[in-house]
This record gives structure tokens, C-alpha cells and sequence, in this order.
């Protein structure tokens, strides 16, 4: 069910007494704190969207002393671009919420991998990380926070990949089970959240599960904060109410020609025109970790496929069939197609190999390069054809 | 030949002699310098008591982990969707035209390479591009040349 509109929020980037709200919540039990985030129904902001709740609860069972909470600040999906102004205006934020997850699940140390890309951020973020050690001394709490450096693989924003590439390895994802929250970072139970997450997840401490829980809808809880950008007058960062329609959106954000929205970046879905007052922006419709990109009708769907199979066929790590063959096969399909050397007939072998590719994959990169090649050449057939 | 030696033990002081340590030991040999050559990495691999081979297939992986030669500027033009929308070509031309040089190369005085990257997250300031560290967004050819210009003037 959507909402009634676009509604904006300022609950990420509003300025606020970090220590204040630290030592509030610091005083309770960690199974409030896990029980207060679990009510409010904030689920993963970086796309994946898995209850963040749950995902605290789990790794705080676990019996093992040592564990980690991993901020994963390697922000690649194309057209994301929130969390670095987040980590830009409100860092501290942001090591609260670690902070307060490190109460949660019984971890001492925490990580955040930020995209090597984002480098220039690193001065502002290690004096900040400063000044926020000694306000956790001030309180008598037992955690620190180590930065680490990506170096240029969007395949470290997956939490596996990302676990390998802090411990000195390539960045290539681990089979799933065990999940990170019984085996993760050096093997440990590991909370890995997304910037946006945590910063949710601290606000919550300070406003309450209600405010939260009320805003957005049923299935996708709370606000969002969305990076817009494309064929838009309004390029920019918006922290808007989850649940309205893609319809809602356009209406705010288009130039009077949107023929697509691609939402969720490269590995999200293409919503034609025809679809924009059936699809929700929300768990329960086309789920984002913020990237909306606009496409008016100068634009080319066949050229925006393209960069998109370029892309993942870069981005791949290359250590599974399914995804490393995939997505090179999917890239010469359509070229192959368009130059006329296959008939149009081919797309529909296509499309059966992203399938494949869904089922057989060993990440979420493989099995996600169907969503935008489905969702692209079944609503634009023509313009990837001729 | 400069002398990585000290510099490989200056970093794993710093950062450890550990696997995890790798990394970051990588990254500050790349420092200024843009890229590993074969003995930064026989160094690294001795000094964390693990292969060459394995040193090399990590660094590899990575493709701000250069182990071909760079030059003083490392030139990162975005090619993801919203930058190619918005006049990405334009941008990269003027760069080879100015600099003489093709996407894969560097200068012959060695102060500039050009690359190709994917989305560095400045999709509402497109094109942009990255000169080492620093992104440079909003771009024209005009931008650009000018931009160039004050890099070129800082031997």
C-alpha cells in the first residue's frame, strides 16, 4: 500500500548532542537496545535491506568474546552518492551508531571500509574518530573504531568481499552460509551495517521506535535518503518518507519527459512510464539502497543496458562462472542483436541466462545483472533491437 | 633506482607484519608514487614472510592498485551511466587532446596517465573525474582545460 506522498525528513543530516544521546542509551541493556530497533522496523538502508534488528540479535547470541561491528562505507552502486555526504556532514552520527551496536552485540572493535574513491574524506573522518575516542573514554565505554581503505572494486561493497579485502585478501565473496553474523570479519560473529543504518539506528535511540515506526509504510518502515540524479532539475540528496509511488516521485523530480526510472542503480529495476503509479519505492516494490536515476525520452535504454553489462562485466570478480561468463555473454548479446549478426529471437535466450545467472551466482552481483537486463529489454524491446 | 627497502619496513612498523596488514602497506608504498613495481611487492612479500605471487595476485585485484607504470597524476574519468549522460566524451577528449595521450596511457615526462573508472558518487555534478585523491565534478571542456592547466604549471 503507498503512502500518501513525498514527504521529507530530517532526521539523518540534522545536527544533534552526539554524547548525550550516547550516554542515554549506553545505560541500557543491550536486549533493549536490540528490542527497540527490532520495534521500530528499520531494515538495512544500503539495499539489501535485512531487518537490522535481527541481524544485532543474531550476532549478539553468539557465544564467542570477540566480535566486530564493520560499517560498510563503500558506497559503488551507481548512482549512490548519500552516504558520502553523510560521512561528510555528520560522521559522528554515524560512529554513534556503531557505537551503540557495539553495546548491542558485545563488540570492542569496530571497522569502517571506506571506498578508496572517497579517500579525500579520510582527514575530516580520522579527526573526528579522534574526538569521538574520548567522548567513549569520557563514558567508560570499551570501544574503537580502525578506518580501512578500499582501493577501487565495487565487488568490496558486498559484506563477504569486504571481510576478505580488511583481512588482506582479494576481494572475492565467500559462500553464504555461514553469514556474517556467526563468521565474519576473521571469522568472527560480525555486525556489518550500512552508513545510512546506522545513523537510523542512532537517531532511534534519541526519538523513539514510535516516530520511526509511524512513518513510511507496513513493510518498509521509517524514511530514506535518496540520491538523485539523471535527467532531473533536482539532482541532489533528499531524506524523503518510504512507501510513496514512483509516480509521486517523477511528479517531484522529472523534467516533464521521464520515459524510466532506473531504481537501485546498476542491479535495480527499470520502471517504464506505464508502471510508475503501480510501483512503490519500498521493500514491498522496487527496493533501493538510494540511487534514482531518471531517463527522459532523448535517451537510448539499448546505451543505458550497455553501460550497465560494461560495468559488471568489469566489476565481476571473476571467481564464478555463472557471473564471470554472464555477464560478458549478456554484453555481447545485445551488441550482437543490435549489428543484426543474431535475430531478435536471441534476447529470450538472453534473458533464460540471467536467469541462470540469478539461481547460480555465487554473490549478489550475478544475481542481480537479471534485474535491469530483464526489466530494461522486456519494456524497451524495440529500442535494443534496432 | 629509488631504495623501497627502508620504506616497506618504515610501513610494516607502522602497520604490522600481519595478512591484514597487507593492504594498507600497499597503499602507503602507493602514495605519491601510483604504483607498485616488482620489487615494492618481493619487499612487501618478504617483510610479511608470504609469497610474491600472492603479494602480486592481491595487488592486482584492485584497480587503484596499479602495477603497471603511472605517472605523477593519475586522471580517473568516471564512465558510468549519469557522467556518460552528461557530456563524459566531451570531457575525456579534451583530456587526450590536451595531454597528447590516450585512455591506458601516461605522458612521456611521466606526469600524467589517463584511465577509465566506474562510478565515484558525484552522479548530481556530473561528468566527473578524480586527479589522485581529488574529485573535480560539474566538468566542460573549458573546466577541464583550465584544470589541467594548473597541474601542468605545478613542475
Amino acid at each position: 500500500m503507498a503512502n500518501a506522498g513525498l514527504k521529507r525528513v530530517d532526521l539523518i543530516f540534522d545536527q544533534v548532542n552526539v554524547k548525550e544521546i550516547l550516554e542515554k542509551t549506553l545505560k541500557k541493556e543491550p536486549e533493549e537496545i536490540i528490542q527497540d530497533i527490532l520495534d521500530s522496523g528499520l531494515r538495512g538502508r544500503g539495499g539489501a535491506g535485512f531487518p537490522t534488528g535481527l541481524k544485532w540479535k543474531y550476532t549478539a547470541t553468539e557465544k564467542d568474546p570477540v566480535k566486530y561491528i564493520v560499517c560498510n562505507a563503500d558506497e559503488g552502486e551507481p548512482g549512490t552518492f548519500k552516504d558520502r555526504q553523510i560521512l561528510d556532514e555528520v560522521p559522528r552520527k554515524v560512529f554513534g551508531g556503531m557505537a551503540v551496536a557495539s553495546k548491542a552485540i558485545g563488540a570492542k572493535t569496530g571497522y569502517i571500509y571506506l571506498r578508496g574513491e572517497y579517500k579525500f574524506l579520510v582527514p575530516k573522518i580520522e579527526e573526528e574518530l579522534e574526538v569521538f575516542h574520548h567522548i567513549l573514554k569520557e563514558l567508560k565505554h570499551d570501544f574503537t573504531i580502525h578506518l580501512r581503505l578500499g582501493c577501487g572494486a565495487y565487488i568490496c561493497g558486498e559484506e563477504s568481499a569486504l571481510f576478505e579485502s580488511i583481512e588482506g585478501f582479494r576481494g572475492e565473496p565467500r559462500n553464504k552460509p555461514p553469514y556474517p553474523t556467526s563468521f565474519g570479519l576473521f571469522g568472527k560473529p560480525t555486525s556489518i551495517n550500512n552508513v545510512e543504518t546506522l545513523v537510523y539506528a542512532f537517531m532511534i535511540c534519541r526519538i523513539g521506535v514510535k516516530r520511526f515506526h509511524d512513518l513510511g509504510t507496513k513493510d518498509s518502515r521509517g524514511s530514506k535518503v535518496f540520491s538523485v540524479s539523471g535527467d532531473t532539475p533536482k539532482a541532489g540528496i533528499y531524506e524523503l518518507e518510504l512507501g510513496m509511488t514512483v509516480e509521486r516521485f517523477v511528479e517531484e523530480f522529472g523534467d516533464g519527459d521521464t520515459k524510466a526510472v532506473q531504481v537501485g542503480g546498476a542491479s535495480g529495476f527499470c520502471v517504464p512510464r506505464k508502471k510508475f503509479s503501480d510501483t512503490i519505492i519500498g521493500f514491498e516494490g522496487v527496493p533501493t539502497g538510494g540511487s534514482m536515476k531518471l531517463f527522459n525520452s532523448s535517451r537510448s535504454m539499448y546505451n543505458v543496458l550497455h553501460n550497465y553489462l560494461d560495468f559488471f562485466s568489469e566489476e565481476s570478480c571473476g571467481q564464478c562462472t555463472p557471473c564471470r561468463i554472464g555477464c560478458q555473454q549478456l554484453l555481447l548479446g545485445i551488441q550482437a542483436v543490435k549489428k543484426g549478426e543474431k535475430n531478435s529471437r536471441y534476447l529470450d535466450e538472453l534473458i533464460k541466462l540471467a536467469g541462470t545467472m540469478k539461481l547460480a551466482s555465487k554473490c549478489g552481483l550475478g544475481q542481480s545483472v537479471g534485474n535491469a537486463f530483464k526489466s530494461i529489454v522486456e519494456n524497451f524491446k524495440e529500442e535494443i533491437i534496432y | 633506482m629509488i631504495e623501497h627497502g627502508s620504506q616497506v619496513k618504515e610501513l610494516a612498523d607502522k602497520h604490522g607484519r600481519r595478512r591484514d596488514s597487507l593492504i594498507p602497506i600497499l597503499q602507503g608504498l602507493l602514495e605519491g608514487r601510483n604504483y607498485l613495481t616488482d620489487e615494492d611487492m618481493v619487499q612487501v612479500a618478504k617483510e610479511l614472510d608470504i609469497s610474491a605471487a600472492d603479494v602480486y595476485g592481491t595487488a592486482s585485484f584492485y584497480s587503484f592498485m596499479d602495477t603497471e607504470v603511472r605517472g605523477k597524476y593519475v586522471i580517473r574519468v568516471c564512465k558510468t551511466i549519469s557522467c556518460s549522460m552528461k557530456g563524459k566524451n566531451e570531457v575525456l577528449r579534451t583530456i587526450e587532446d590536451t595531454l597528447k595521450i590516450k585512455v591506458g596511457e601516461t605522458t612521456s615526462d611521466r606526469q600524467f596517465s589517463l584511465l577509465e573508472t566506474n562510478c565515484i558518487g558525484w552522479c548530481h555534478k556530473a561528468p566527473a573525474i578524480l586527479i589522485n585523491d581529488t574529485p573535480y565534478t560539474e566538468l566542460t571542456p573549458e573546466k577541464v582545460t583550465e584544470i589541467l592547466q594548473e597541474y601542468i604549471k605545478k613542475q
